[in-house]
């Protein structure tokens, strides 16, 4: 068996290389910089940012969450501070801390998402873009870019066109669609390097007290524990019906066990997201236990396992030592 | 902000937990906390253990810190039972573990001048003044406390307060204990009379909105400490914004974890709290 150190977790994704799969998930993480008490930013896979639009926007009216069993509803609107604050501040920071940004970007229209590919597209530093056509906290919810194929090319085709090429471009998808490897074939189609899977779920929580919806927008975007089953099957799927796009996978992650599963379903990578409200160290924690994770279990390397469920179960892992490992 | 001043997360023991009154003390064993803590800081716990469901830390404000002592530097924090997450806290007893992330937010900004001040708490609100209080007395300050509750087994430190403070004002709503009423209903008195310089204030944002007025009445800073809810106390979720007017002269949605939770009573738009201002930055424009 190999020891924890020697096994090596990098991933190419799309063409970059990862030290690790373990990113932050968009929106959970804000620019890094408050994570930077817990841990060096440096040491992430990558650190996802929250989705920046063009202008300034104050989001959404409080209260803007609500727990829910294993999970939590949000309702933030997308606030924050525009791009050009973004590209003169946050940005440079995650380049001077020598973290590699993969940056969100989220627009309104078409027009939008074509000129934050140019502003994020022409900037240094930027290691990948991912496209969040799927915030369900936007003004038309429920009708996000993501569940419509048609509407999801487009934004990704433009969005394509002014991103150089060596740096790849992220389609972050909805699970709220009917057929999901529709959309995903759409937006690969269109240009899209990979897909981001899960962006979260639309639910609601209603006041025990008032006995009307706990949040300030009504609705909210399920994130968390909760919907992990949810996300393993979306990668699962679009994993088996595309399996040579890579795939970050999103949803829920906790342990470095819960990484592990979202490789094994056809994820290169993983996203730790809401967790981290939990745990603000739960990034690099994660690293280590998913280190750990494939030790045990005698892999040598992160990338050998991807998409490793869709194969037929051998004899080989049965062979290994598995005492304990049955119930994670 | 260097290095050494940012929170640190913790798997804390804990040294012991009282009950008073209403509420609960959590005494946490944190080497390395407490000399990071300042009044007016608070700590973020994770609650229900590591299968826990309840994914959200739940922010106290800091009540008193030991820097050493027989188990290193410990932490107090107090809180009122008031769902699942606080009533697991209440099951803590000593050698427990509970996951600590603190010194977090900004804290109370102290005078440079030796004035007189009002410290005014709400229910267990009161929790950050008694430190403040201290800290206060040792820059050669008058400390005067308003402490107000719905009943006396929800007051927190009135005793505390006699020691604490020169002089102290107890108000309940039920009149069990003090003056029947509100700390605002005595709260212009105490100013007046003591020619406060700066009221600082912890409690409920009603208070807070309050306090802020007539602190403002009488030509006095404010330092209001919001609870507002948080997911995350670390700066990260967005979820803990409250419309607040910049040097600037313009509003911002500005996070109460990492911006606040003191603010300058003058600065936040109280009655705005809960919504988008329509002139605050980035609000949506042309319609609803």
């Amino acid at each position: 068996m190999p020891s924890p150190r020697d096994v090596d977790l990098r991933v190419d994704l799309a063409g970059i290389l990862l030290p690790n799969p373990v990113m932050t998930a968009s929106g959970c993480a804000a620019a890094g910089r408050e994570l930077d008490a817990f841990f060096d930013v440096a040491d992430l896979g990558a650190v996802v940012t929250k989705s920046i639009m063009l202008d300034p926007r104050a989001g959404r009216p409080t209260p803007r969450m609500a727990e829910t069993p294993s999970g939590m509803l949000n309702s933030i609107g997308l606030q924050g501070p525009g791009i050009d604050s973004f590209l003169g501040q946050e940005l440079p920071w995650l380049a001077r801390r020598r973290a590699r940004a993969v940056v969100s970007i989220a627009g309104s229209t078409l027009g939008e998402y074509a000129e934050l590919a140019r502003r994020v597209g022409s900037s240094p530093g930027v290691s990948a873009v991912e496209v969040n056509i799927s915030c369900p906290n936007v003004a038309n919810r429920g009708m996000v870019f993501a569940c419509d194929p048609y509407q999801a090319a487009k934004v990704i085709a433009v969005v394509r066109r002014d991103v150089p090429r060596g740096v790849p471009v992220f389609a972050k998808l909805s699970p709220d669609v009917t057929d999901l490897v529709g959309v995903a074939e759409a937006v690969v189609a269109a240009g899209a390097s990979g897909l981001s899977m899960i962006n979260t779920t639309l639910g609601l929580a209603i006041d025990p007290g008032t006995l009307r919806p706990v949040l300030g927008g009504v609705t909210g975007g399920l994130s968390g524990p909760a919907i992990r089953p949810l996300a393993l099957r979306c990668v699962w799927q679009v994993h088996q019906a595309m399996p040579d796009v890579p795939i970050i996978g999103i949803g829920g992650i906790k342990t470095g066990f819960d990484a592990l599963a979202f490789l094994v379903a056809g994820a290169s990578a993983v996203q730790v997201g809401t967790v981290i409200f939990h745990d603000p160290g739960a990034p690099m924690r994660i690293v280590a236990e998913l280190r750990d994770e494939l030790s045990r279990r005698a892999f040598t390397s992160a990338a050998q396992v991807v998409g490793l469920a869709h194969t037929p179960a051998t004899d080989s892992l049965a062979a290994t030592d598995l005492e304990g490992l049955r119930t994670p | 902000m260097t290095a050494s001043a940012g929170p640190l997360q913790q798997r804390a023991e804990v040294l012991s937990r009282k009950q008073i009154g209403a509420y609960h003390i959590l005494t946490l064993v944190a080497p390395g906390v407490a000399e990071r803590c300042r009044p007016g800081h608070f700590a973020a716990l994770a609650v229900g253990g590591p299968e826990s469901g309840m994914l959200l830390r739940r922010a106290f404000s800091i009540y008193r810190v030991r820097e050493s002592g027989t188990y290193g530097g410990t932490l107090d924090v107090v809180f009122d039972v008031h769902g699942p997450g606080t009533a697991w806290l209440a099951t803590r007893g000593p050698h427990d573990i509970v996951d600590v992330v603190a010194p977090l937010g900004r804290p109370f900004a102290l005078p440079a001048d030796q004035v007189p001040c009002v410290l005014v708490g709400g229910g267990y609100g009161s929790a950050p003044l008694f430190t403040l209080a201290d800290r206060l007395r040792e820059r050669g300050c008058t400390v005067h406390m308003v402490l107000g509750a719905s009943t006396e087994q929800r007051l927190f430190g009135a005793l505390e307060a006699r020691r604490s403070a020169h002089s102290s004002v107890v108000t309940t709503e039920d009149g069990s204990v003090g003056v029947r009423g509100r700390v605002t209903d005595v709260l212009s008195e105490v100013v007046g009379r003591s020619g406060a310089a700066v009221v600082y204030a912890c409690g409920p944002m009603a208070m807070l909105a309050a306090v802020a007025g007539v602190a403002e009445a009488h030509g006095a800073w404010s330092q209001c400490a919001v609870e507002e809810a948080m997911a995350c106390g670390i700066g990260v979720c967005m979820t803990c914004v409250l419309p607040v007017v910049g040097d600037d002269g313009r509003t911002r949605m500005v996070r109460s974890c990492v911006e606040g939770p003191v603010f300058r009573g003058d600065r936040v738009r109280w009655s705005d709290v809960g919504t988008i201002p329509a002139d605050a930055l980035g609000a949506a424009r042309g319609g609803p």
